[in-house]
């Protein structure tokens, strides 16, 4: 069975190109525009994995990834930040609230996608 | 009619219960038991009450109604300024003051000419009133006789005569019954309080029995005097007499302390600053209660004896005989006796002191005869000269009544004593507040205050008795017109007193003042100025003893106390003294510098500050400190104050500088946070369309693949977010440019009409694709302004362009106003989208702070339109701001200054 990818950004033309790369990868996707949409798809969708954009109106990706980490039945959920902000305290800061990986924009989609399978445990 | 014998026995028996209480209260003070209550205290302030206000109230009250009060309200007042008597008390007692003289001298570096001065005036100037109290007591004994004149004799002397010779003696068994010399008198004081209480016994007495005994209470005998029109004058208030009640109430609050026996009895005879509290009220209550019966006796008076040619200082006698009352009669003249030997006791021996410590001192010192006794005990010829002066005073006293007596009217005396002393107020308070003060200041001002006195009071007043010819009060001086002794300068129309203190006042402080400023004072002066101004402060002792510095040897400083206090009082002061430093007998005192500051002090309180200060320098080896010494001595006190007060301001100043620091370093912080955001925000921004881009092209580039639908998209994708990359990196050396101030400006005429229709046009297609509604309202032409015709423009695409962005895609309108209002251009861009709330109105012109974070699309935008214009618009002198409210659309409006019409 694919795994479950939940792609969160705000920015449409991200999420074409991310959407586009994990479907070619065979992962069923589903897309959130905002944080409170991506905590109602999570519920919804139960995503394996959680690619999660940092700056979002309404719910930060912050915000998103400690409320996700805070509720026990999520505890295998895995999340990937993906930020354009490449400060260290950012990287240092999803870390500490439990994100399981840290990725800079503009991103190698070679990466990127090599990053997701490692996670997932896909070889 | 009353025997002379059983009133001369009552008058006796009167003064030898006098001398009982002062014997008992002398005893009491003695065993260490004071008998100086705050009561007392406060009632023997009422030696103030003389046989003037006895006898004399009443008699002026019969011609100048209620102007007789002003003499009773300026002591209340004056009492009510507590720091400044309190802080007299203070010097007095540290230095041991003796009189006022005294501490005139004392503050103007212990000068023996000062003190000479101060005594010759208060002598002169008090005599007089002496005189008054012996004719008043002389006119009691003529009433009670029935005698007119004052000729009554007993063994062919002159009753006046006898009565001053009795208060002399009686005063020597008062004041001078210690043979030590000290400054204090506990048992007077005692005696002159019970005397304050038989007076107003006595004065209340005769009071209640005119009005209620003789007329029908006060409603009668004011209904009575409202019905005579001569008598209803008396009881308004004269609006023409207002200068002379302000100059009576001025002299009278300056007296109750100037006074020589009322700076006695205030500051010398004090034990207890809190005394003073008591006073401040029970005096002015005394003065109120002796003061009640005046007006009622004076009309009663009027009434009773009207056209007898009674005169109308004996009423208070004259009223009880008149009905046979001869028991209220003597109690009455016992009552007058009072006031009378009150005041020419406590005077007495305050003129005495100064007389003897200030005139008869400094010549005896410097007498061979002094010199060559000089193991002598003197303490005994101190006593002998006080007598004696004394004697002199009450003799002076009988002579001037002998020849002045019947020249003035009781009150007359009064106030011509009062401005003698007022004389003292300069350099007194002056001398407690301000260390610029000098001796020769003060000198001056004394010499000239005095001469003003003695040329438009004392000899005009001589010169109504006949004495001298009055040429120079009528003609003036030489015939000098404008040398008239009582209308100086041509200044008429004030009374004689008033004209006095006027003029004297002026001279007096105008030299002080003038003369201090301009003189240097010596080393003596500066300390003795900096202990009197500074002595509330604490630490004062060690100034004191560092002010001093020589040789010398217990044994000599100890001889000269023994000489000057006798032998016991000296040895019990000593015993004192050493107990207080710690040493069990006195005689292992070191004689350093603190003992003989203690041996001067001691003697000061004997023979006055200015002689005591001779006397230790004759048995002292003094290095004689400079004034610049002293000063810088008396400076390290005030240095050190004045260094601490330093430090605190730089404390102060430090703190505020580092508060500026902090503010600074807070602001840098926020610029570098700022900076940092910026930066990080700016990454962001660039690397959002960079993310689709690489993405995009990497998932292009390495699957040959994809499909054309998917292909042509992507590319597309690509074309719009390099499209906005670009506009972003132009956009943001833009708003670098205009900030640091290196934007090039083309600035010329600008027609606004224009540049609005023209951006309008130029977006029309942008309107009509998204089916908005532009409209606008403005003149073809103009307004004209001056500025950047590319960046007006720019500001107005960006205002359109927003609009655009947020309107509803159907039913969407935009409007564009222009208008001129104050000297402005004002063009409004408005529209019907979702609107701003207040804070986003400003939120939106900070930098990558876009509005419309709504669920719709996020707004095409680099967020820094808006600061752009704001930063262009405010480059030519506008405004750029936007007004809205959530739900009612926004309105964004911009300012341009017109250009300031030609001339």
């Amino acid at each position: 069975m694919a795994h479950k990818i939940l792609i969160v950004d705000d920015e449409p033309n991200i999420v074409i190109s991310l959407e586009f790369l994990m479907k070619k990868e065979g992962f069923e996707v589903a897309v959130a525009n905002d944080g409170e949409e991506a905590l109602a798809k999570v519920a919804a969708f139960n995503p394996d994995l959680l690619l999660l954009d940092v700056m979002m109106p309404k719910k930060s990706g912050f915000e998103v990834c400690e409320a996700l980490r805070a509720d026990p039945s999520r505890a295998g959920l895995l999340i990937l930040m993906l930020t354009a902000k490449g400060r260290d305290t950012e990287v240092a800061k999803g870390l500490a609230i439990g994100a399981d990986a840290y990725v800079t924009k503009p991103f190698s989609t070679k990466e990127l996608v090599a990053k997701v399978k490692d996670m997932l445990g896909v070889a | 009619m009353l025997a002379g014998w059983f009133v001369a026995l009552l008058s006796a028996a009167y003064l030898a219960l006098l001398f009982a209480v002062a014997r008992f209260g002398d005893a009491r003070a003695d065993g260490g038991r004071s008998i100086i209550s705050a009561n007392v205290y406060a009632l023997s302030l009422a030696v103030y009450c003389t046989s003037w206000t006895f006898f004399g109230s009443v008699g002026r009250a019969t011609s100048g109604g209620l102007s007789f009060l002003t003499i009773y309200l300026g002591p209340t007042l004056m009492l009510l300024c507590v720091t400044v008597i309190v802080k007299m008390i203070r010097i007095s007692k540290a230095y041991r003051i003796t009189s006022i003289a005294d501490f005139i001298a004392s503050r103007y570096g212990k000068s023996q000419l000062l003190a000479g001065m101060v005594t010759v005036i208060a002598v002169i100037g008090v005599v007089p009133y002496i005189a008054l109290q012996l004719k008043a007591v002389a006119a009691s004994l003529d009433v009670l006789f029935e005698q007119s004149g004052h000729a009554v004799f007993f063994w062919g002397l002159d009753s006046t005569f006898l009565i001053a010779l009795v208060l002399a003696l009686f005063t020597i068994l008062f004041g001078t019954r210690h043979l030590d010399a000290t400054e204090r008198h506990e048992g007077m004081v005692a005696a002159v309080a019970f005397e304050s209480v038989v007076k107003l016994v006595a004065f209340m007495a005769v009071g209640l029995f005119v009005t209620y005994g003789m007329f029908g209470g006060l409603s009668d005998l004011f209904g009575k005097a409202m019905a005579s029109p001569e008598l209803g004058r008396l009881l308004q208030h004269d609006q023409a007499r207002a200068g002379t009640w302000t100059s009576l109430i001025v002299l009278s609050g300056l007296a109750i302390i100037l006074l020589p026996r009322q700076f006695q009895i205030i500051v010398v005879e004090n034990v207890d600053e809190s005394h003073l509290k008591r006073a401040v009220w029970m005096f002015p209550l005394y003065l109120l209660l002796i003061n009640i019966f005046v007006l009622p006796l004076a009309i009663g008076g009027l009434l009773h004896f009207s056209g007898q040619g009674v005169n109308p200082d004996t009423f208070v006698l004259t009223l009880p005989l008149a009905r046979g009352a001869e028991a209220l009669a003597l109690l009455a003249f016992i009552g007058g006796l009072s006031a009378a030997t009150g005041m020419v006791i406590v005077e007495t021996i305050a003129l005495s002191t100064m007389v003897c410590n200030d005139l008869a001192m400094p010549l005896l010192l410097r007498s061979r005869w002094l010199q060559a006794a000089r193991r002598q005990d003197l303490s005994g010829l101190l006593i002998g000269i006080r007598r004696a002066a004394i004697v002199l005073i009450l003799l002076l006293g009988y002579i001037y009544f002998r020849a002045a007596g019947e020249a003035y009217a009781l009150v007359g005396i009064g106030l011509i004593s009062f401005s003698a002393v007022a004389q003292f107020a300069p350099v007194l308070f002056g001398g407690m507040y301000w260390k610029q003060a000098t001796h020769a200041g003060a000198t001056a001002g004394l010499l000239a205050g005095f001469a003003v006195w003695l040329y438009t009071l004392l000899l005009p007043s001589f010169a109504k008795s006949g004495w001298i010819g009055s040429g120079f009060v009528e003609q003036g001086l030489f015939g000098i017109e404008w040398l008239r002794a009582q209308a100086l300068f041509g200044l008429s129309g004030m009374d004689e007193i008033s004209h006095c203190l006027w003029w004297s006042m002026l001279a007096n402080i105008a030299c002080y003042v003038v003369v201090s400023l301009n003189s240097t004072p010596d080393a003596m002066e500066a300390s003795q100025a900096e202990r009197f101004v500074d002595i509330l402060r604490h630490g004062r002792r060690d100034a004191d003893a560092r002010l001093w510095r020589g040789k010398t040897s217990l044994g000599a400083v100890v001889e000269l106390l023994e000489r000057f206090l006798g032998a016991n009082r000296a040895h019990q002061q000593l015993a004192i003294y050493a107990a207080g430093r710690g040493y069990a007998d006195w005689q292992t005192l070191p004689a350093d510098a603190e003992f003989v500051h203690f041996a001067e002090t001691e003697l000061a309180g004997a023979i006055g500050s200015a002689s005591a200060r001779v006397m230790v320098s004759s048995v002292v080896q003094e290095e004689d400190l400079g004034l610049e010494e002293v000063l810088d001595i008396l400076d390290e006190a005030t240095q050190v104050r004045a260094y601490s007060r330093e430090l605190e301001a730089k404390q102060r100043e430090l703190e505020a500088a580092t508060a500026e620091l902090r503010a600074a370093n807070e602001r840098l912080r926020e610029l570098d946070r700022m900076k940092d955001d910026f930066i990080s925000t700016v990454t962001h921004e660039l690397r959002t369309p960079l993310t689709s881009i690489r993405a995009l092209s990497e998932m292009l580039h390495e699957d040959p693949r994809t499909e054309l639908t998917d292909r042509k998209r992507f590319l597309g994708i690509i074309v719009n977010e390099a499209e906005r990359l670009t506009r972003l990196i132009n956009q943001i050396l833009d708003m670098a440019k205009l900030e640091s101030g290196r934007a090039e400006w083309t600035t010329g005429d600008v027609d606004i009409g224009e540049v609005v229709r023209e951006s309008m046009d130029s977006l029309g297609q942008l309107f009509r694709e998204k089916g908005v509604l532009l409209a606008g309202d403005f003149p073809e032409h103009g307004p004209v302004v001056q500025a950047d015709r590319d960046r007006l423009m720019q500001v107005m695409i960006n205002l359109l362009s927003n609009a655009v962005k947020f309107v509803p895609g159907d039913g969407g309108r935009v409007r564009v106003d222009v208008g001129c209002q104050g000297g402005l251009v004002r063009v409004v861009v408005s529209d019907n989208g979702p609107g701003l709330t207040a804070e986003e109105c400003s939120v939106i012109f900070e930098k990558f702070r876009q509005g419309g974070n709504t669920l719709t699309d996020k707004p095409k935008g680099t967020g820094l339109g808006l600061p752009i214009s704001r930063q262009i618009v405010e480059y030519f002198g506008g405004n750029l701001w936007a007004e809205s409210r959530p739900g009612e659309g926004a309105c964004f409006i911009f300012t341009v200054p017109l250009p300031a019409p030609e001339k």
